[in-house]
């Protein structure tokens, strides 16, 4: 007969994983390093050891020939100032965010403004995983396989009227969930845009898991878009409001600074941030190791094929 | 007192090599690096521009003599934090970076910052102070706009992203440590000396 200690919770137990490496951690407290050697254990809610996984087909279109970014990267570098700041910040802290129940509403300029259930929606069309290159507009990037549909799937429910042009993308913005809307860095909530064909182009995706898992919270659960071509701050997190616009949508970072942050950012090697070169990037996790060098960014992200018809013509250096 | 310093100010290293052999430098070990060192390199400068108000207050001449040493160690981690830019960011090429220096603020005032660093450093033995004698003084005056400058790189480099939380405590700590030169202060401080 197993002896159950009523004073001991399940939450207060040690993780085995922990537990088996004692020692090391001794060690590491030793060395000083305490406090970063168990950071991963207190967020242990945001990196929960068994995550729900998310039933998606490879999409062999999307295959892609990149090594994949290690999930503990994925998962522990994250920009989602909703959570703070710094790139530990969102693993840490989205241990606070509550992923059900939740809807997005989607109205604007269209036929049929409706509400959708997150359950609703991931049954709206079928789940494929697509591995995508991911650049930070910061000059470091990922690659990773998100689980998901084209966003045109749900846009085209709604009935888009003739008059609308853009897409916006509201992201939830709450208090008592994200500490990091407490701070005035950006004119809360998190407003990202598209133009309407960018939005329904095939490669648009509506996310709800990576690695064939649901999305952790800190890489924006439990839907956001992921726009592959454009830096990753336009690829808009956490979504619960969804509106079609005639008049360009005002994007929080372009609010912020329009110099650095235009509406299209499009990734663009011969178009430097005015802070840095916009050139090469940094592959995080590059199996080449620490010291391996940066990588060439690529036009378009490499998505040029799928999408530089759209803009066709366009001055890319003022169009930014 | 000088090999405890010493030892000391070798920590932030330590950390980096240590955190180096156990996959402890975040996703982006380059991008922790240049951080690390960068902030090392300001703590330093705020620690050596805190000797002389020390000295000061307490009257006691022991913080003039780590000064030295640790604008040393200044140096020191700015040079690290400049070769891992130089060598990582830029992949050695001195082109590309001076033309990185010229078009970008904040890389203009870390240079300027590292550059003006350079004759200090050179002079800090006591040859060198007793050859240019009031002229030393003089010069190394020049920490000041280092200081200043070092702030303004700081600065650039956070305000596109609107993330100053950090940058506010050390300019405020800079800030109160220029103010105990303003005479005034300065005459203020010395009150404090215990008698």
């Amino acid at each position: 007969m197993s002896y159950k200690d009523p004073q001991i919770l399940p939450s207060d137990i040690t993780p085995q994983a922990v537990y088996e490496k004692r020692r090391q951690l001794i060690q590491a407290a030793a060395a000083g390093s305490f406090g970063l050697a168990l950071a991963p254990w207190f967020s242990r809610e945001a990196l929960a050891a068994n995550p729900q996984s998310l039933a998606a087909t490879p999409n062999p279109l999307y295959a892609g020939k990149d090594d994949l970014t290690p999930l503990k990267d994925v998962k522990g570098y994250n920009n989602f100032y909703e959570f703070g700041t710094d790139k530990r910040d969102p693993a840490e802290n989205a241990g606070s965010l509550q992923t059900r129940p939740w809807t997005i509403t989607i109205d604007g300029l269209v036929k049929k403004p409706m509400t959708f259930d997150i359950d609703a929606l991931l049954k709206l069309a079928p789940m494929e995983q697509r591995v995508y290159r991911l650049r930070c507009v910061e000059g470091w990037s990922m690659v990773i396989p998100w689980d998901g549909y084209p966003l045109s799937s749900l846009l085209n429910k709604v009935e888009p009227l003739g008059s609308a042009k853009y897409v916006e993308f509201v992201s939830l913005a709450d208090r008592k969930q994200m500490p990091g809307v407490n701070s005035p860095i950006l004119d809360w909530p998190y407003r990202e845009g598209l133009r309407l064909d960018e939005a329904m182009n095939p490669l648009t995706l509506l996310t709800f898991g990576l690695y064939g898992e649901v999305l952790p919270k800190q890489n924006g659960a439990p839907v956001r878009v992921v726009v592959p071509w454009k830096y990753g701050f336009k690829s808009a997190k956490s979504i619960v409001k969804i509106r079609f616009t005639e008049e360009m949508p005002v994007t929080s970072w372009y609010k912020y600074a329009p110099n650095e942050y235009g509406f299209y950012s499009n990734v663009n090697p011969n178009v430097d941030h005015p802070r840095w070169s916009q050139a090469s990037e940094r592959r995080i996790g590059d199996p080449k190791g620490i010291f391996a060098p940066k990588i060439k960014t690529q036009m378009f992200n490499g998505y040029s094929d799928q999408v530089a018809s759209m803009y066709a013509g366009m001055d890319l250096k003022k169009f930014y | 007192m000088k090999l405890v310093i010493f030892l000391l100010a070798l920590l932030p290293l330590d950390r980096l090599i240590y955190l180096g052999f156990t996959d402890g430098l975040s996703a982006n070990p380059i991008e922790f690096i240049t951080r690390s060192t960068g902030t090392w390199a300001l703590v330093l400068l705020c620690m050596t521009l805190a000797m002389t108000p020390l000295r000061l207050m307490t009257g006691s001449s022991q913080p003039i003599k780590c000064r030295r040493m640790l604008g040393l160690f200044c140096f020191f981690y700015a040079c690290l934090h400049f070769m891992i830019w130089l060598w990582l960011d830029q992949n050695f090429d001195v082109v590309a970076m001076l033309k990185d220096v010229v078009k970008r603020p904040f890389i203009t005032m870390g240079f300027l910052s590292l550059v003006l660093l350079m004759p200090l450093a050179l002079t800090s033995t006591h040859w060198a102070q007793r050859k240019l004698g009031r002229r030393w003084a003089l010069l190394h005056k020049l920490i000041y706009v280092i200081a200043i400058t070092v702030i303004l790189h700081y600065w650039w480099h956070k305000a596109g992203k609107n993330d100053l939380q950090t940058v506010w405590i050390y300019t405020g700590v800079v800030l109160i440590l220029l103010s105990c030169r303003i005479p005034m202060i300065r005459n203020q401080l010395t009150k404090l000396k215990p008698r």
